[in-house]
């Protein structure tokens, strides 16, 4: 619907250039013939410009599904959502699912001792938080994948420390069998325990960006600082949708 | 005598062009010794302590500490080698996390990286040679 309104404004547009053109040209047949070469020009650029405006991708596994809608039968296609959760904050405060309802956010996985590529991450992500500070309906959550150190009390000096304040930038504690699976199954962020690697645990470093249906609807590189930027007017292009 | 002016003026024209090439050589040294210490510093350090030596937060201190630098110096080369249990006072702030170690770094590696950091974001401490480094590690507690 919005992208057939930017054919009509843009066919106008066209026309509005086209009568000034011919207006002018009554007697100058050059500039007629270069009128006919700035319109397609006109609409290249018009058509760029709504390429800009156009929604992010979802991402992740779909499935078609028959439904029936008064009385006939319909294909609708269901998107990979992030199910319900339930961790403990860096406040030890149950934090659910519910808490994101009418955000969009960025979720994580880290630990706090990781000597690696959280430290990347985190220092970017600052720069996310900075963006949307006080946005009520832009949340951030970090997943700790060392259950058995990164208490939430380790994870709150940790927060103060990054100097993040406040209930935007969540930070999650939760038992491996809760955390892994969902950081595999529903995020697609493979993590592991490794006593080999550095801090005893190996993570990717991808940001992923959920929408307020909880639909995946970017993954970013959280060790670039360019693929955090491409993220952070992602998240502004998402938040469009909802206005 | 115009014989004596010209041995004296090839002379001193000569001692000025060793005394050149000596600091050239130094000078060599120090900016290969520099620029493998970024190389090292970008693999081994960056992510902590961050592409301008900012550190992190209150989590990850800063390099910036040119009295610091210059005062436990003769540490440093423990530090990178070895990593820090105890907490550490930079720029008036206190540091608690642990730094990891770097033992698979050689004498020489060490002292680029020394080398790199003293001379990098606002410090000026010049050359640190490998024997430095060497004698450095001899003292380290371990």
């Amino acid at each position: 619907m919005q992208e057939n309104k930017f054919v009509i404004s843009s066919a106008f547009l066209v026309k509005g250039q086209l009568n000034k053109y011919l207006c002018k040209s009554h007697s100058n047949t050059s500039l007629m013939r270069n009128s006919f070469l700035i319109i397609p020009f006109v609409v290249l650029l018009s058509a760029c410009q709504s390429g800009s405006d156009n929604k992010l991708p979802i991402l992740g596994n779909r499935e078609a599904v028959e439904k029936t809608v008064d009385g006939k039968t319909v294909v609708d296609t269901v998107y990979q959502t992030i199910p319900h959760f339930s961790f403990l904050n860096q406040d030890s405060v149950a934090l659910t699912d519910k808490d994101f309802d009418g955000k969009i956010y960025v979720a994580d996985f880290f630990f706090t001792s990781c000597p690696s590529i959280c430290p990347v991450m985190h220092r970017n992500m600052l720069k996310v938080f900075e963006e949307f500070k006080g946005n009520e309906e832009v949340g951030l959550l970090s997943h700790t994948i060392d259950y058995k150190y990164d208490t939430p009390s380790k994870l709150k000096a940790y927060a103060q420390k990054l100097g993040v304040y406040g209930k935007q930038w969540q930070f999650a504690w939760g038992e491996r069998d809760v955390v892994y699976p969902l950081a595999e199954k529903n995020y697609l962020v493979a993590v592991n325990q490794d006593k080999d690697a550095p801090g005893g645990y190996v993570h990717q470093g991808w940001f992923i960006l959920v929408d307020k249906e909880k639909r995946l609807r970017g993954a970013y590189d959280g060790t670039k600082p360019d693929q955090v930027e491409q993220m952070i007017r992602d998240m502004n292009t998402l938040l469009k949708e909802y206005k | 005598m115009r014989l004596r002016g010209l041995i004296f003026i090839v002379s001193a024209v000569s001692s000025f062009i060793a005394l050149d090439s000596c600091q050239n050589q130094d000078q060599l040294s120090y900016v290969r010794y520099y620029t493998n210490g970024k190389m090292l510093y970008d693999q081994h350090c960056q992510n902590c302590h961050n592409a301008n030596g900012n550190g992190l937060g209150k989590l990850i201190p800063p390099l910036t500490d040119s009295l610091f630098l210059r005062k436990n110096k003769a540490l440093l080369a423990c530090i990178i080698k070895h990593g820090l249990n105890d907490s550490i006072t930079i720029n008036n702030t206190i540091y608690h996390e642990q730094m990891p170690g770097n033992s698979q770094l050689t004498d020489i590696d060490i002292a680029q990286i020394i080398t790199y950091i003293t001379n990098s974001f606002g410090n000026k401490q010049g050359f640190y040679d490998v024997s430095n480094a060497g004698n450095d590690l001899k003292n380290c507690r371990d």
